[in-house]
């Protein structure tokens, strides 16, 4: 039976996590579902991942390095405390982030609750920016599924062009797979047109082990994108960790030819950091790769430190953080 | 570069032929040239030999240069010593092992070779230029590599110095003499490293010879060394190509060689390694870092 090679469970105990009422198998149909997956070298990892962070980025490159990580950036607010007027805020950032410099930006996209897309897709009307929605019972992902599609649904509906789902991360971790695999491709039915971008929680996975087993069930299951966290946990994206999945991305391409994009989120702060995980994307997955098509940078407070490096490199001075807006 | 974590890509494509597509490590995002500042590296002109804790001019006033092989810069004029300069180092050497080095207890030692180290550390950035200027490597490597795990070595000898009585069960480690050192170009300064510090730890003075195409490293080791005040003559380094090497190793009679990447150099240093058997075995293992004993009272009375 094939999805022996997709669970690396025995037929008998995957029997009973596959009977859930409504969810086809769909974990059968993907058989380029690779799995187990190789582990992962954590040593190898970290040194390469710290060895890419030595190159040094200057000058034409830093700039052109900055202007894209703005380019690819999701600007983020996941707040119980958002109001739709810091929301329109955000928008108005996001579509122009350097105030009188068109040249800069905008944004890849806008990441918010549900209720506040419709605020959002008023906002941004008529502007190349895309309205990103949190999902499926963010950020804890607790809920039953037929909850979850239809928080899907709704935000959809409301004018999302892409959702960040969250993975089951306790079915993950107790080995259920199938259940992982399932919820991710009903959810990737439910999102119709919309992207999907599948949430691992990586700071709750405990090993890059168990990262890279999500990353491929994530990629498997049908998502655009995998992404590292909800910024709701500690630790969130680290560098490490954006390269196992960066591999997975790659391999994943290698078998299939199909490209998978990848959000790093959560913890991204400083332009340095930003660079860091461009030299990472670039020399994982290549040029192709270096697109807000297939990179994302999910964060609040990144944006005014690239603004605040690209103004630097442009007067030679060192801007106020007073100069930037802060929403 | 597109080293892999995992061992993965190549089962995929196996399962799945045709589907592979290339990856494109093109130049959407080049980075601009980034190279390390060497403004505050200083080299001499004129290198001396570093023969009994001075520098002195080579007998023979013959000198070679040492150019960096990325733009073939001429970095300095590099004395060439000859069989005279190599039998004062010799000469240097043997009376500081009996009158300095050998009287000395391994604690003291330990102190000069911990000082060693430290020193290295200080000036890493310096070493690690001058590495990659006179023997071509990438500065990461010399910078994240070569000159930390020589401080490492230097460091980890030292802490034997003092603790070679309780080694080795039921032996004593002794001193053996000079030990004749000859290094080639592809680790400089770390080969150094490797050999001067346990023979240093162990009690034995050194004569060494860098490779005649690296030798900037070895010398600034030597200022290092100079700075740390170690007795005169404990560590002398002389410079030359083969020539020098076969006079080194015929003027102690100990050679303790690494293999030389050369085979016109191995070619002449092998008269003077055989007719040096008898010592080149025991003479050899002051240098290596393994925890054999350097040598034994009981090995030694057999």
């Amino acid at each position: 039976m094939q999805i022996d090679s997709i669970t690396g469970l025995s037929t008998g105990s995957l029997s009973g996590s596959v009977a859930r009422p409504g969810i086809a198998v769909r974990a059968a149909q993907y058989p380029l579902f690779n799995f187990p997956p190789p582990p992962v070298d954590a040593v190898a990892v970290e040194e390469r991942v710290a060895a890419l962070a030595k190159r040094s980025i200057k000058k034409d490159a830093k700039v052109q390095g900055l202007r894209l990580a703005v380019r690819m950036m999701d600007l983020t607010t996941l707040e119980g405390k958002d109001t739709a007027g810091k929301v329109r805020g955000l928008c108005r950032k996001a579509i122009e982030p350097l105030f009188g410099d068109p040249s800069v930006g905008p944004c890849a996209a806008i990441c918010v609750y549900p209720n506040l897309v419709p605020v959002a897709k008023e906002a941004l009307r008529g502007s190349t920016v895309k309205i990103a929605s949190v999902a499926t019972a963010f950020p804890s992902g607790q809920s039953p599924l037929s909850v979850k599609l239809d928080d899907v649904r709704r935000a959809v509906e409301l004018g999302a062009d892409e959702i960040d789902m969250v993975i089951d991360r306790g079915a993950m971790l107790s080995g259920d797979y199938a259940k992982v695999f399932d919820e991710i491709a009903a959810v990737k039915e439910a999102c119709g047109p919309a992207h999907l971008k599948v949430i691992l929680e990586t700071g709750e996975l405990g090993s890059y082990d168990t990262v890279r087993k999500a990353s491929e069930i994530g990629i498997a299951a049908g998502g655009d994108f995998i992404k590292t966290s909800t910024g709701k946990v500690v630790p969130a994206a680290t560098p490490a960790v954006t390269l196992v999945m960066l591999e997975a991305i790659r391999d994943h391409f290698y078998a299939t030819g199909r490209k998978v994009g990848m959000k790093p989120a959560g913890g991204v702060r400083t332009a340095k950091q930003a660079l860091h995980y461009l030299v990472i994307v670039k020399e994982t997955l290549g040029d192709a790769w270096l697109t807000p098509d297939l990179f994302r940078f999910g964060a609040s407070a990144l944006l005014n430190d690239v603004l605040m490096q690209l103004e630097k490199e442009r007067t030679g001075a060192y801007a106020a953080g007073d100069d930037f807006s802060k929403d | 570069m597109t080293l892999s974590t995992t061992n993965n890509g190549a089962d995929l494509e196996a399962a799945n032929p045709g589907a592979t597509d290339a990856l494109d490590f093109g130049t959407a995002w080049t980075y601009s040239p980034a190279p390390e500042a060497r403004d505050h590296v200083k080299i001499a002109p004129r290198q001396e030999l570093f023969i009994g804790g001075e520098w002195r001019a080579p007998r023979s006033g013959r000198y070679f240069e040492s150019i960096s092989p990325s733009s073939e810069e001429k970095l300095a004029d590099i004395a060439e010593a000859d069989a005279a300069d190599v039998d004062d180092a010799v000469a240097a050497a043997r009376h500081a092992y009996e009158h300095h080095w050998r009287p000395m207890s391994g604690a003291d030692r330990s102190k000069y070779l911990f000082r060693i180290a430290r020193a290295i550390q200080e000036k890493a950035r310096e070493l690690a230029i001058v590495e990659s200027l006179d023997g071509g490597k990438p500065i990461k490597e010399s910078r994240d590599v070569d000159v930390p795990l020589a401080a490492a070595h230097f460091f980890y000898h030292a802490g034997w110095a003092d603790k070679l009585r309780y080694a080795f069960q039921g032996r004593v480690a002794e001193p053996l003499g000079v030990a004749a050192q000859i290094i080639p170009w592809n680790f400089p300064l770390l080969m150094a490293a490797w050999k001067i510090a346990p023979a240093l730890a162990c009690g034995n003075t050194v004569v060494l010879k860098p490779a005649e195409t690296t030798p900037l490293t070895a010398l600034l080791l030597a200022r290092i060394i100079e700075e740390a005040e170690l007795p005169p003559g404990v560590v002398n380094i002389v410079t030359g190509a083969g020539e020098t090497g076969a006079a080194l190793a015929e003027s102690t009679r100990s050679p303790s060689p690494e293999a030389p990447r050369s085979a016109s150099a191995s070619r002449r240093m092998s008269p003077a390694r055989a007719s040096a058997s008898r010592w080149s075995s025991a003479a050899r293992r002051p240098t290596s870092s393994s925890p054999t004993p350097p040598s034994t009272r009981r090995s030694r009375g057999s």
